[in-house]
């Protein structure tokens, strides 16, 4: 310690690292203040980051609760209530979703989208840092190059870290299909988001007086979003399907195969316009619906020829069958 | 809204989204072709030869960044401006290595750091989001860890080159940088990877200053005074 007092400014040789720099650079240069200040932008942004993540699992578990519970009309005699109580925990969830848009405030969505998404960001920068390390120098044309290929390599990852905003959309618009047999359209899941501000909130944004009508807090759902939404609302509709059988409802599965159909449709019109992730889900919702399909056909061939008391049992078999191969 | 109705809304949204990355992406292209370019004069820097005019290096360089500028210029009218952070990939690596350009040359000029609002201003953006195209603080700080390690060379180049003098003021400028980076508490992302490697950009350069100093290099230098 004393010998490094001794031994003052930066500028002389250095033999030892850490500590000894911090001591002698002075403290209060410019660069130095600048850096506290990149420090405080940092970590409030790290936060607010790690809030949102925070935000979007708590969605992701209810939403996934939610949808559990959707699969109990399948088998509950009164569907009502259980379709109230979904509504219920949307709910909260929307709750959760408003505390999200009140943390967004007046920041960009796309910068904090990453909190569901962030696994791709740090693949690609990861890849440059790794150029990076080759040397600034010989690294020009190819690195350029190379920085846009390594996206898609690494979406595989974010499927399992998918965003609690989608499982949402997957749960919304499975309640909304059970209730009206219809697909719910992104300006509906839109219009359930809008949300009032907070008491203290309210009233700090009306003192500052930019904006007056800032009471009223929206969340968008982004087209992306709602499209691997639905996507994951046909495994589910797949699932309904098969349990409806079981309990020898014999109208649901076409009613759902015919809705599937529209669906796949929809979504082949779009094909790899989309992005990645959505033709990665092509394939699966394709599954979902040759199971889905199956199951009517077995429905109207071997309906005919068995007892509706027993049909029940082939088709419990016929589902432990298929959820194996899934 | 029928199933048909809804998947052709979303299949325009989609089109539309693509056609604005495309535009994006053509002119990005240009900018890494100018950055490229801005790269090469300065890489002349390393060789003997270029110690000697490194200011005119420097102003042909700016020279070029006015080019950026009308580049970058053109693609902030390509998108929305609110929606910067939706397209930020497209640009991001090439706005750190434009950032690490402006930072060396600043560097090369007056052997000072760039603050962030003087690269905005070489680069014609601006430094906070609320009043458009911007340059992210991350963007910044990844873009001075482009130039750290580029100044380890530099220090090896110029004691080649017979120019004791230089190592001892890089390594003066990069231990500041070293601390001032220790101050950030970075979590577990790619400027934390970046700034890792720092500590061997500093290590390089205190070797260059070690070899200097038990052969008296450095002493002679100050005593015959450099500049």
């Amino acid at each position: 310690m004393s010998k490094r007092e001794g031994n003052g400014c930066a500028r002389k040789r250095k033999t030892e690292s850490a500590q000894k720099t911090e001591e002698c650079v002075n403290r209060s240069s410019p660069v130095i203040e600048a850096f506290k200040m990149f420090q405080q932008e940092l970590d409030t942004k790290h936060d607010k980051y790690e809030r949102l993540v925070k935000l979007s699992r708590d969605i992701t578990i209810e939403s996934k609760r939610t949808i559990f519970l959707l699969h109990r009309v399948t088998s509950v005699p009164n569907v009502e209530e259980v379709l109230n109580e979904a509504d219920a925990r949307l709910g909260a969830v929307r709750q959760k979703i408003g505390h999200i848009s009140e943390e967004l405030g007046e920041e960009d969505l796309y910068q904090f989208h990453k909190a569901f998404m962030s696994v791709i960001r740090f693949s690609v920068i990861s890849m440059i840092f790794r150029l990076h390390h080759v040397g600034p120098s010989s690294a020009s044309a190819c690195d350029f190059q190379l920085m846009r290929t390594p996206t898609r390599n690494c979406l595989e990852v974010v499927h399992q870290d998918r965003s609690g905003i989608q499982e949402y959309v997957e749960a919304v618009s499975f309640h909304h299909f059970i209730r009206h047999r219809t697909l719910i359209s992104l300006e509906e899941i839109n219009a359930c988001l809008v949300f009032m501000r907070d008491e203290k909130m309210e009233t700090k944004v009306c003192s500052r007086g930019m904006w007056p009508g800032a009471c009223v807090l929206t969340f968008q759902v982004t087209p992306t979003d709602y499209l691997l939404g639905v996507a994951d609302l046909t495994g589910e509709l797949m699932r309904m399907c098969i349990s409806s059988v079981g309990n020898g409802d014999v109208d649901t599965p076409f009613e759902l195969s015919n809705f599937l159909r529209q669906i796949h449709d929809g979504f082949s019109y779009i094909g790899n316009v989309g992005p990645y992730e959505v033709s990665k889900k092509l394939h699966t919702l394709r599954q979902s619906l040759s199971k889905v399909e199956d199951a009517c056909y077995t429905l109207r061939v071997r309906g005919s020829e068995i007892p509706k008391h027993m049909l029940a049992d082939v088709f419990s078999n016929r589902a432990a069958v298929l959820e194996e191969d899934d | 809204m029928s199933v048909t109705e809804m998947f052709s809304y979303i299949q325009g949204f989609l089109t539309a989204d693509q056609d604005i990355r495309e535009d994006i992406r053509k002119v990005v292209q240009t900018l890494e072709q100018t950055a490229r370019e801005i790269l090469t004069i300065l890489q002349s820097v390393h060789q003997p030869s270029g110690f000697k005019d490194i200011p005119s290096k420097c102003l042909k360089a700016r020279e070029l960044f006015c080019t950026v500028q009308t580049q970058i210029g053109e693609l902030k009218t390509k998108f929305p401006v609110e929606q910067y952070y939706r397209f930020h990939e497209h640009w991001r690596f090439v706005l750190q290595r434009l950032t690490f350009l402006a930072a060396f040359v600043v560097y090369l000029e007056s052997e000072s750091l760039v603050t962030r609002e003087e690269v905005a201003k070489i680069l014609g953006i601006e430094v906070d989001r609320e009043k458009g195209f911007h340059l992210d603080l991350e963007d910044y700080l990844a873009g001075i860890l482009i130039m750290a390690s580029e100044l380890s060379r530099l220090a090896v180049n110029s004691v080649t080159a017979g120019d004791y003098g230089r190592p001892l003021r890089i390594s003066d400028f990069i231990n500041k940088l070293d601390s001032g980076f220790r101050l950030l508490n970075l979590k577990n992302d790619p400027l934390r990877k970046r700034y890792d490697g720092l500590k061997y950009d500093v290590k390089k350069i205190e070797e260059v200053v070690y070899d200097l100093s038990i052969r008296g290099l450095a002493k002679e230098q100050e005593a015959g005074g450099d500049k």
